[in-house]
């Protein structure tokens, strides 16, 4: 079955041959993947591909046309949304924003921001963090009360190389001592972080989807990201089918990576 | 020294500015200040069918304002239109049928000016006691629904996946602005509750660094601009309701000029 390539332990939350439409377009056709605990899945794709929407559809912000979700009973989800613009009139420090989060212990807040390092803007308002901090308030956010799963979407987006790579330090490393699921967009198609378990290419439906490839020893790859590729993964990948430009689906050739006819 | 009705007028304006500070907050928070204006002219047509009704009671105002907020709610939903583009159909309907009601009544011929910007300096016990009610009421309120509405405000996504009811917040707060409207009306009018709202919650942005620090800085100033007002408006004989706003305004302005250290 499409977009289920290997067995797993425990599904945190389950997608199936979900479809949505958007005053008749449609954005979502047929989609079907599943999370597991201890699982990273990468949704990448092009932009209006639907990536965030399928998420939004996961989160149960969406409901879907056809189709269904399952979310394992009694999961708590952390959420890192894409960006977040806050009021400049609104006098908010960022332990005041972590804070928000229901049943948030100030104990909570302190232990989170110094995982991942932004103690030292406790004090100052939302709105005036660097771009990367931001990032780490919001990642901060997604970490509070210990969820079992995590969705980021597009979560090293605007954050330079370095940035990058420490944000995906950062989830690795929180996936390693959580074991928590983790479910995120990434903003570049051939870019993955390292550690991820499936990468799943979504343009309305699911193109192609399995293991990122053993692309962190492709010299091209070490030569142009040396010792930082280790955070980051290549993933390549051929459909069997390509896209016009108005993103519907044209026959063409078949490739490796492809699984479906 | 002062006259009782002075300090009934007073203590009436002080009360609604206590209120409409930090529902205000939000106002400005959210960005909606179109939608306090267009709460508040609701509350025109809520005086009409009142009248129609035979009836001056604030609660025929209080449910057409809240049946007003689910109309903008129902309609905000189809997404046909913007939100600004529904609150201006919204409120001007509002506010002329309210007027047209009104001027059909025969047996009254009441001076309409009053409805629009209130007559503070003819408010009676029973509408004081009833305001105080108000401001106690509207105050618990908001205490109960501060945080989730405070999370909805900052990301409702975010809000919605971390468990906050948001559609059960949302109505409370529009209820709760229903409420300071119809009592309000007395002292302020349709016309101006809006900027006892906006403009004491936009002044106290200046000098709070938290969100409770400016509901508070924003009751303070708002019923300093209530006071000043009053004092204005029996020195110069002008309309109450406009010295307050102009208190408002000024107090503003001082808040925009003040040297930095006293800002944030």
């Amino acid at each position: 079955m499409r977009g289920l390539s290997k067995p797993m332990t425990e599904s945190l939350i389950e997608l199936d041959r979900v479809c949505l439409a958007f005053s008749g377009r449609a954005v979502l056709e047929e989609v079907s993947f599943t999370v597991g605990r201890g699982e990273i899945v990468t949704l990448i794709g092009p932009n209006g591909a639907g990536k965030s929407t399928i998420m939004k559809i996961a989160l149960g912000l969406l409901t879907p046309d056809r189709g269904q979700v399952r979310r394992a009973k009694g999961i708590s989800i952390g959420y890192m949304p894409q960006k977040i613009s806050i009021e400049d009139n609104l006098p908010l420090t960022v332990q005041s924003f972590l804070k928000l989060r229901p049943g948030t212990t100030d104990a909570q807040v302190t232990e989170v921001m110094e995982l991942v390092r932004i103690a030292h803007v406790a004090t100052c308002p939302v709105q005036q963090v660097s771009g990367g901090e931001m990032q780490r308030v919001l990642m901060a956010r997604a970490l509070l009360g210990d969820p079992d799963l995590i969705v980021l979407d597009e979560p090293v987006q605007g954050v330079d190389i370095t940035g990058q790579e420490e944000l995906y330090r950062l989830i690795s490393r929180v996936h390693r001592h959580k074991n928590c699921g983790v479910l995120m967009i990434s903003h570049d198609l051939h870019m993955v972080m390292a550690g991820t378990d499936r990468v799943i290419c979504l343009n309305r439906h699911i193109c192609c989807s399995g293991a990122p490839e053993n692309i962190q020893d492709h010299p091209e790859y070490q030569a142009l990201l040396g010792q930082r590729a280790d955070a980051i993964a290549l993933y390549t990948h051929h459909h069997d089918h390509h896209h016009d430009s108005a993103g519907n689906v044209v026959s063409g050739d078949h490739g490796e990576g492809c699984d479906h006819d | 020294m002062i006259d009782d009705f002075i300090l009934s007028a007073i203590l009436a304006g002080v009360l609604v500015a206590m209120a409409a500070g930090p529902l205000g907050c939000f106002l400005v928070w959210r960005r909606m200040a179109y939608f306090g204006d267009t709460i508040s002219h609701s509350a025109l047509l809520g005086v009409g069918l009142g009248l129609a009704l035979g009836t001056t009671s604030p609660w025929v105002i209080v449910i057409t304002c809240a049946a007003i907020s689910w109309i903008l709610l129902f309609l905000e939903r189809g997404g046909k239109f913007s939100t600004d583009t529904l609150l201006g159909i919204l409120a001007h309907s509002a506010l002329s049928i309210g007027l047209i009601i009104i001027a059909l009544q025969d047996n009254l011929r009441q001076d309409m000016m009053f409805l629009l910007i209130g007559d503070i300096l003819a408010i009676d016990t029973p509408e004081l006691t009833g305001i105080a009610l108000m401001t106690m009421g509207t105050l618990g309120g908001l205490i109960y629904i501060w945080k989730p509405l405070l999370s909805i405000t900052v990301h409702e996504d975010l809000a919605r996946v971390e468990g906050v009811n948001i559609l059960k917040t949302k109505v409370i707060y529009m209820l709760l602005i229903a409420l300071l409207v119809a009592f309000a009306m007395k002292v302020i009018g349709a016309l101006l509750i809006t900027s006892l709202m906006i403009i004491p919650a936009a002044a106290a942005r200046t000098m709070a660094r938290s969100p409770v620090q400016m509901a508070v800085g924003s009751m303070i100033i708002g019923s300093l601009s209530v006071v000043m007002g009053i004092l204005l408006s029996s020195q110069w004989d002008v309309p109450a309701g406009p010295a307050i706003v102009l208190s408002a305004l000024l107090l503003f302005l001082l808040g925009r000029v003040l040297p930095k250290g006293f800002r944030v």
